[in-house]
């Protein structure tokens, strides 16, 4: 932009100097004539400003000097003369020789130069002192120069007093305050004292001034800039407010009343009373006209101001304290408060148990404290993955534009929380997964045009708690893997016989062997066959799992399952004859009842018409082969999972419970439909339904019917 | 945005720094190359804010800030002058004429918006 616009400026110097020629050729010959002395300093002093504006610094300091002698000429002080005439001449070719020079790579002769600016130097110090150079740096814009150093917050209070006629300039008062709003925190009072009756205002005039009290590191003189011009047009008045100074109010030493109702002299509503009738020193101010009403408002404002800083600062100071825990000790404190809201869990059955109205109360106390300290404790270590997934985003930009290739990539669920070693030990094998995906997955844009896909290919994010769980889950929508391609591989390489029946998902799992890879060529991204049994070891040692699912030319996805190593999480408790479950209370939308006729109604399709929808549902009665009738009026439990809604028909739902998550023992680890254990108050166990599971086994159920 | 601003220069150069700057940044602009060049243009329809030189054939800076204060139309549109004078006599001049600020040449496109921002909102 610099070049195109210096450029302009040498094309248009040209013509000025053209013209700067006839003009000093006509006063040869008029002398007097004033016209064409003015045409002459305003060449110069365009090519002057001009040039300083596009960096030919050198002409503008050359220019200067010519201009400041015919200034004088304009003014009577110094005659024209031949030898100015002369002079300007040779300065004319100077300035044309210093345009060009850049051009044809001759320097502008030095000397030469040199002689003519002291010539004239000499003919302009014939008079007067001369006018400093013209480096000015510009002093009309606050904006343009940034605050020197990030100094230290700072309070000022701003009194800004316009003269009526300020709005005659064109200046918008208003504008100067949202100009000083945005400096920093800032309490703005108008004061309206001076305005006239309507019958005496003119409303062209500026009645209105303003107090304001203003908190910002930019300093005195970034406030003064913003008033810059107006300051002759103003009475401005600018203090520093010291925070001391306002720091005495919470003094050691008690009120008064306090004391007088400690010594049991006055009772206490008898002072708040008194005090009530009591009138604040700024009322009884305004009530005996000293000051107005405005100012005493304005007054507050500051002093507002000046204590939510002061808070707010402190705040900051123990924002900034922080102590570094080994993880371990995290791990015994989490431990403990797990067994403390299983303990609280039996003090509240058995205060309900003997009726006792005041250990009642007392375990209702400790079940609220149990409940806050379990949330706070299991904070300390948890962290939203968003962060993470913040991160990818960058990465996958990086790894379509390195292979040529367009990508957007959605998340969903970045506020879901995780175990912060756990995030971080998440983050290499995520990016491993997402590297494959983008340079095996996704296709170049053309080939997907092809296909009648969007150009840019989709990774989707997402993760979700389920249960005692938390699901990641990399989605594409690429070309998939090749079954085939994978198989013949796998029987290459030995891990199966050339005529196995396999699953899919058993094909897809052979790309997790070391070593393993289908890719022709190895490019520097991915393709070497490290990455994804790198990824699936990290995951292991996580003690979770990875699974993939792909279809031919509609995508990939990757799920990965991380269990929360200890978790308590809301639960609802339900019942099904003798047994107990719980349902992660998460995903619980709402409980329904379900009568005999319902399920008469039905068919025998498991479906429920909730307020018009139809919302499929899961017996759990037959789901864990519980014997027994169900009652008469059994409870769907609305649950919604990933955007769909699915209902578990339970015999009863007892209500909330704070589920300390236990593991299951590891003979039970084939058991998928449950996450997990809980102890209930009673000391017996509770089954953690995992939901997602058995919505998935329903519908692997129903396609392998239907 | 969709403010007009007018920027009148008798150098080429300059209104096209300007012009082009301010048209970057979102604003409408018009040129003038004097002062009777914009007193014509202003005529033509509503503009936000000016730009002005000082130093102009025809009628110069400050004669243009005093006609244009004298437009009821106009009175109240900002003024800003840019110049390259150092003495405060002819900012002085411009003020008392009715400017509402100045910007020293040379400036830096960032300077001319961060004027244009203070004094248009």
């Amino acid at each position: 932009m610099t070049i195109d616009h210096g450029q302009a400026f040498v094309e248009e110097a040209h013509e000025l100097l053209a013209e700067l020629e006839n003009s000093l050729l006509e006063l040869e010959e008029t002398p007097e004539d004033m016209d064409l002395v003015g045409r002459v300093f305003r060449a110069m002093h365009t090519i002057k400003g001009s040039g300083a504006m596009f960096g030919f610094d050198e002409i503008a300091a050359f220019t200067h000097e010519v201009e400041t002698v015919y200034d004088k000429v304009r003014e009577g002080q110094l005659p024209v003369t031949t030898e100015l005439i002369n002079l300007t001449l040779s300065a004319k070719d100077q300035i044309r020789l210093m345009l060009d020079g850049p051009q044809t790579g001759e320097a502008p002769d030095g000397l030469t130069s040199g002689e003519i600016v002291a010539a004239f130097q000499r003919l302009a110090s014939g008079t007067e002192v001369r006018n400093p150079p013209p480096q000015e740096r510009l002093t009309g814009s606050e904006g343009a120069s940034p605050p020197p150093l990030p100094g230290r917050d700072a309070t000022f209070r701003i009194r800004f007093l316009p003269s009526p006629n300020i709005f005659l300039s064109g200046t918008n008062p208003l504008l100067l305050l949202d100009e000083l709003r945005a400096m920093g925190e800032c309490e703005v009072v108008a004061q309206l004292d001076n305005i006239p009756s309507l019958a005496d205002m003119n409303p062209e005039e500026c009645y209105v001034s303003w107090d304001i009290v203003l908190t910002t590191d930019r300093g005195m003189n970034a406030i003064k800039d913003v008033f810059i011009f107006v300051e002759d047009d103003c009475r401005l008045t600018i203090d520093t407010i010291e925070p001391g100074a306002h720091g005495e109010v919470d003094a050691p030493h008690k009120r008064l009343g306090e004391i007088l109702v400690e010594r049991g002299d006055v009772q206490d509503e008898e002072v708040s009373k008194a005090l009530s009738e009591q009138k604040r020193v700024g009322e009884i101010l305004v009530e005996k006209g000293i000051t107005t009403s405005a100012k005493v408002e304005s007054a507050l404002a500051e002093q507002e101001h000046v204590r939510k800083l002061t808070e707010k600062s402190q705040a900051k100071d123990d924002g900034i304290s922080s102590i570094r825990v080994p993880a371990d000790k995290l791990d015994v404190l989490v431990n403990l408060v797990g067994e403390l809201v299983t303990v609280q869990a039996r003090l509240t059955q058995t205060a309900l148990l003997l009726n006792h109205v005041e250990l009642a109360s007392v375990a209702e106390e400790v079940e609220r404290l149990t409940a806050e300290l379990r949330d706070n404790t299991l904070n300390i270590r948890m962290l939203p993955i968003g962060t993470t997934f913040g991160r990818f985003k960058r990465l996958i930009r990086d790894l379509s534009q390195e292979l040529g290739k367009e990508m957007e990539m959605t998340t969903e669920g970045a506020e879901t929380e995780l175990d912060k070693t756990v995030i971080e030990r998440l983050n290499d094998p995520l990016v491993h997964l997402i590297r494959n995906c983008i340079d095996h997955g996704i296709e170049r844009p053309e080939e997907r045009e092809a296909l009648g896909k969007t150009r840019a290919g989709t990774i989707h994010l997402s993760a979700v708690h389920s249960g005692a769980y938390v699901v990641i889950q990399i989605e594409d929508d690429g070309k998939g893997l090749d079954r085939e391609a994978i198989l013949s591989k796998a029987v290459e390489k030995g891990l199966v016989f050339p005529n196995a029946e396999l699953t899919d998902r058993e094909v897809f799992s052979f790309i997790f062997h070391p070593g393993f890879s289908t890719a022709k060529e190895v490019t520097n991204v991915s393709g070497r066959g490290v990455g994804m049994d790198v990824a699936k070891r990290a995951i292991d040692a996580l003690r979770g799992s990875i699974d993939i699912a792909s279809e031919k030319d509609r995508g990939t996805t990757v799920t990965i399952k991380l269990p929360l190593t200890l978790a308590i999480v809301d639960g609802l408790l339900v019942r099904i004859a003798d047994d107990h479950f719980v349902l992660p209370l998460s995903i619980v939308e709402e409980c329904v009842e379900l009568t005999k006729e319902d399920t008469e109604k039905s068919h025998g399709r498991n479906m429920a018409n909730i307020r018009g929808e139809i919302v499929p549902y899961i017996r759990l009665r037959d789901e864990f082969n519980i014997s027994g009738d169900s009652p008469d009026m059994e409870q769907i439990v609305i649950t919604g999972m990933n955007g769909e809604r699915m209902g578990f028909v339970v015999d009863n739902v007892i209500g909330e419970h704070q589920t300390v998550i236990k593991k299951l023992s590891r003979i039970y680890k084939d058991v998928d439909a449950v996450s997990g254990a809980t102890i209930l108050g009673n000391g017996t166990v509770a089954l953690i339904v995992d939901a997602l599971k058995l919505v998935k086994d329903a519908e692997l159920r129903e396609t392998a019917c239907g | 945005m969709g403010k007009r601003i007018m920027t009148v220069d008798d150098s080429a150069s300059v209104r096209q720094m300007v012009s082009f700057t301010l048209r970057d940044a979102g604003y409408e602009v018009i040129e003038a190359q004097d002062g009777r060049d914009a007193l014509a243009k202003l005529s033509g329809g509503a503009v936000h804010m000016v730009i002005t030189d000082l130093n102009m054939p025809n009628l110069d800076g400050i004669g243009l800030i005093k006609e244009v204060r004298r437009n009821p139309a106009a009175k109240f549109v900002p003024i800003v002058m840019l110049t390259t004078e150092s003495q405060d006599s002819r900012k002085q001049e411009g003020k008392a004429a009715g400017a509402t600020g100045w910007i020293i040449k040379p400036f830096k496109p960032e300077q001319l918006l961060a004027v244009v921002r203070k004094v248009l909102g």
